[in-house]
C-alpha cells in the first residue's frame, strides 16, 4: 500500500533531511514511526503525501506515484499534517463538507456524519471550529483524513494534546480504522505504538534505523537483565549460576528472588541454560523472565548511534 | 472545475465571518459617496458635467489601496495556519487553487462596483441626463482595471504567511504598475517609452472613460490578470520543491 524506495530529499543545497529512505507498508498494517523530533519523520510523510517531491528515490501509494500520479496518489490517502489544519471560523459540518467536496467523495453528507460519529463529534457539528478544545480540534483534524475512506491514513502525532481519555479514545479509533485502512502514524509516545502497532520503523537522522514487526522488536535481541525467582537453593544460587556462560553477575534482591545480569559479549540469551542449571540442583523454578526489554530500549538503542 | 467553485464558495463565506470586507466595503463606500456628493455639488453649481468620470477617477486611486486588502488573506492565511499543506495535499491541482480564489476575490469586489451604480441611477433620476455609453464602458474598465489589481494581490498574498507583508507588498506593486509612465516622458529612448505608457495599468482606462472599449486595452488587462495568476500558481507549486 505503501512504497517508499530511496526516498532522499535535501533541503536548499545542503541540508540532508532524509536519506534513503525505504519501506514498505502492506494493507491493512498499522505501522508506528519512531525517531526523536528532526529525525525526517514529518519530510517522509509530506514526501508520501505528495506535499511535496523527494530529490531522489520514489514513493507509491496504493500502485500511485506520488509525483508522477500525483492526483490519484492523493486520492487513496488520508492525511493529518503535524499542525492540524483547520479554518477557525467555519463551523465543523461546514468544514467537513468542505474538504468532502474537494476530495470528490461522492455521498457527502453521509461521509460526513460517518466521519463525525466515528470520531465522536456529533454533539459538535454546529461549532466554531475557532471555539472548540484541543482535543475536539484534533478529531476534527482526523474526521476530515478518514472522510474519503482512504486506503492509507497518514497521520503525524494523533494524539499530542490530548488528555488521557482522549487519548485512549483515539487510540482504539485508530486500532478500529486498522482494520480496514493502512496506517502510518508518528509519535512520541513509545507505549502507544506497543499498543496499537503491528511493525515499527524507526528513524534517526534521515535514516531508517530499524523495520520490524512489534514482536520482533520486543523479543529478538537478548535481555540485559533477567529477573529469577527460586525456591530452594538458598545461599547456593549466585555461586551455581554465577559461572554459567553469558551471565556476569547475580545479585538477590530479596530471599529467593534474584536479578541476573547478562554479559555484553555474549549473543544468546541465557536464559535456557539458567533454567537447567536451577532444575538440575533440583530446586524449583517459579519465575524467569527479560526485564527491561522495552521499546523504550530499543528507541534509546538505535538513536544513540553516531 | 468542481473543485475550484469548492474553494471560491468557501473563501466568500470566509469573507463575510471576517470583519475586512465589511470594514473595506463600508470604508470603499464612505470614500466614494464623499467624492460622488461633492461632485454633485459642483455639477448642481454648473461647473461640472453630469458624468462619471470624475469618480472612476476617484475610484482608480482608492482600489490601489482596496484591492491588495481584500486579497492579502487569500494565500497568506491559507500559509500561516497551515490548511495549504491540506489543499495542496488532496486531489486538488494548484491553479484551482489559485483560480478559486481569485474568483472569490472577483465576486467581492463586483458587489462593491455594484453597490456603486447607485451613483449614475442618481445622476439620471436627478435629471442630470448624463450620456450612458462612458458609464457603461467606463464600469466595464473599472471592472477590468480592479480585476487586473486583484490578480497582483493575490500574487503578493502568496508571497508570504503575514497579511499585512502581503497587503503592503501588494499595495507597493499596485502603485509601482499604476505610475509606470510617469517617467516616461523624460526619457529619450523611444521603445521604452512606449513600454512604459503600454504598461502603465491607468492609461488603459482612459478610452473606456471616453465611451470607448478598444481590443488592445481589453487584452492588456487579460494579460496582466493571466500573468499574475500564473506567476501566483508558479510561487504555490515552487512551495513544494523547497
Amino acid at each position: 500500500m505503501i512504497e517508499a524506495e530511496g526516498l532522499t530529499k535535501i533541503y536548499g543545497d545542503q541540508v540532508v533531511a532524509i536519506e534513503e529512505v525505504t519501506f514498505r507498508v502492506e494493507r491493512g498494517q498499522i505501522v508506528g514511526f519512531l525517531g526523536p523530533n528532526g529525525a525526517g519523520k514529518t519530510t517522509t510523510m509530506r514526501i508520501l503525501t505528495g506535499y511535496m517531491p523527494p530529490t531522489r528515490g520514489r514513493a507509491r501509494i496504493a500502485g500511485y506515484d506520488t509525483v508522477l500520479q500525483s492526483l490519484e496518489a492523493r486520492r487513496h490517502i488520508g492525511y493529518l499534517p503535524e499542525t492540524v489544519p483547520l479554518y477557525p471560523e467555519m463551523r465543523v459540518r461546514a468544514y467537513l463538507n468542505f474538504m468532502a467536496e474537494i476530495r470528490g467523495v461522492p455521498n457527502r453528507k453521509a461521509a460526513v456524519e460517518r466521519a463525525m460519529a466515528l470520531t465522536g463529534l456529533e454533539g459538535r457539528a454546529d461549532d466554531l471550529i475557532g471555539k472548540l478544545s484541543k482535543g475536539y480540534r484534533q478529531r476534527v483534524g482526523l474526521a476530515q483524513a478518514i472522510l474519503h475512506n482512504p486506503d492509507v491514513l497518514i497521520l503525524d502525532e494523533p494524539t499530542i494534546g490530548l488528555d488521557p481519555r482522549q487519548v485512549r479514545e483515539v487510540r482504539d479509533l485508530i486500532q478500529e480504522l486498522g482494520k480496514t485502512h493502512t496506517i502510518l502514524l508518528s509519535t512520541h509516545i513509545l507505549a502507544e505504538v506497543q499498543q496499537v502497532c503491528d511493525r515499527v520503523l524507526i528513524i534517526h537522522r534521515g535514516r531508517i534505523r530499524a523495520d520490524m514487526t512489534l514482536g520482533e522488536a520486543l523479543r529478538s535481541r537478548r535481555p540485559d537483565r533477567i529477573f529469577l525467582r527460586v525456591e530452594g537453593g538458598d545461599r547456593q544460587v549466585p555461586e551455581a549460576l554465577g559461572g554459567l556462560p553469558g551471565v556476569r553477575h547475580v545479585e538477590q534482591l530479596e530471599p529467593g528472588v534474584y536479578e541476573i545480569q547478562v554479559a555484553d559479549h555474549v549473543k544468546e540469551d541465557p536464559s535456557p541454560a539458567i533454567a537447567e542449571a536451577v532444575l538440575r540442583h533440583g530446586w524449583r523454578l517459579m519465575e524467569l523472565r527479560p526485564m527491561g526489554l522495552t521499546l523504550e530500549d530499543l528507541f534509546l538503542q538505535v538513536t544513540a548511534q553516531d | 472545475m468542481r473543485n475550484l467553485w469548492a474553494i471560491a464558495r468557501r473563501e466568500l463565506g470566509a469573507y463575510f465571518v471576517s470583519p475586512i470586507a465589511y470594514l473595506v466595503g463600508a470604508a470603499f463606500l464612505a470614500v466614494m459617496g464623499f467624492f460622488f456628493y461633492t461632485d454633485v455639488i459642483f455639477t448642481v453649481l454648473g461647473r461640472s458635467e453630469p458624468t462619471m468620470r470624475y469618480i472612476f477617477g476617484v475610484m482608480t486611486t482608492i482600489l490601489l489601496f482596496v484591492a491588495p486588502v481584500l486579497t492579502m488573506r487569500l494565500l497568506a492565511e491559507e500559509q500561516r495556519l497551515g490548511t495549504l499543506e491540506l489543499l495542496l495535499t488532496a486531489p486538488v491541482r494548484d491553479w484551482e487553487v489559485v483560480l478559486g480564489k481569485y474568483l472569490a476575490a472577483l465576486v467581492l469586489y463586483l458587489g462593491l462596483l455594484a453597490a456603486t451604480g447607485l451613483y449614475p441611477i442618481l445622476l439620471f433620476w436627478m435629471g442630470g441626463n448624463p450620456d450612458l455609453g462612458p458609464i457603461l464602458s467606463g464600469y466595464l474598465g473599472m471592472f477590468l482595471f480592479g480585476a487586473a489589481l486583484l490578480a497582483i494581490g493575490l500574487f503578493s498574498s502568496s508571497l508570504s504567511q503575514n497579511q499585512v507583508v502581503a497587503a503592503v507588498v501588494g499595495i507597493g506593486l499596485v502603485i509601482l504598475m499604476a505610475v509606470a509612465s510617469l517617467p516616461a516622458d523624460g526619457i529619450t529612448n523611444l521603445t521604452l517609452q512606449k513600454v512604459l505608457n503600454h504598461l502603465d495599468l491607468r492609461n488603459h482606462l482612459m478610452n473606456f472613460r471616453r465611451g470607448l472599449i478598444d481590443t488592445t486595452d481589453v487584452v492588456y488587462y487579460l494579460s496582466v490578470i493571466a500573468s499574475f495568476l500564473f506567476l501566483t500558481v508558479q510561487i504555490l507549486s515552487s512551495r513544494r520543491w523547497r
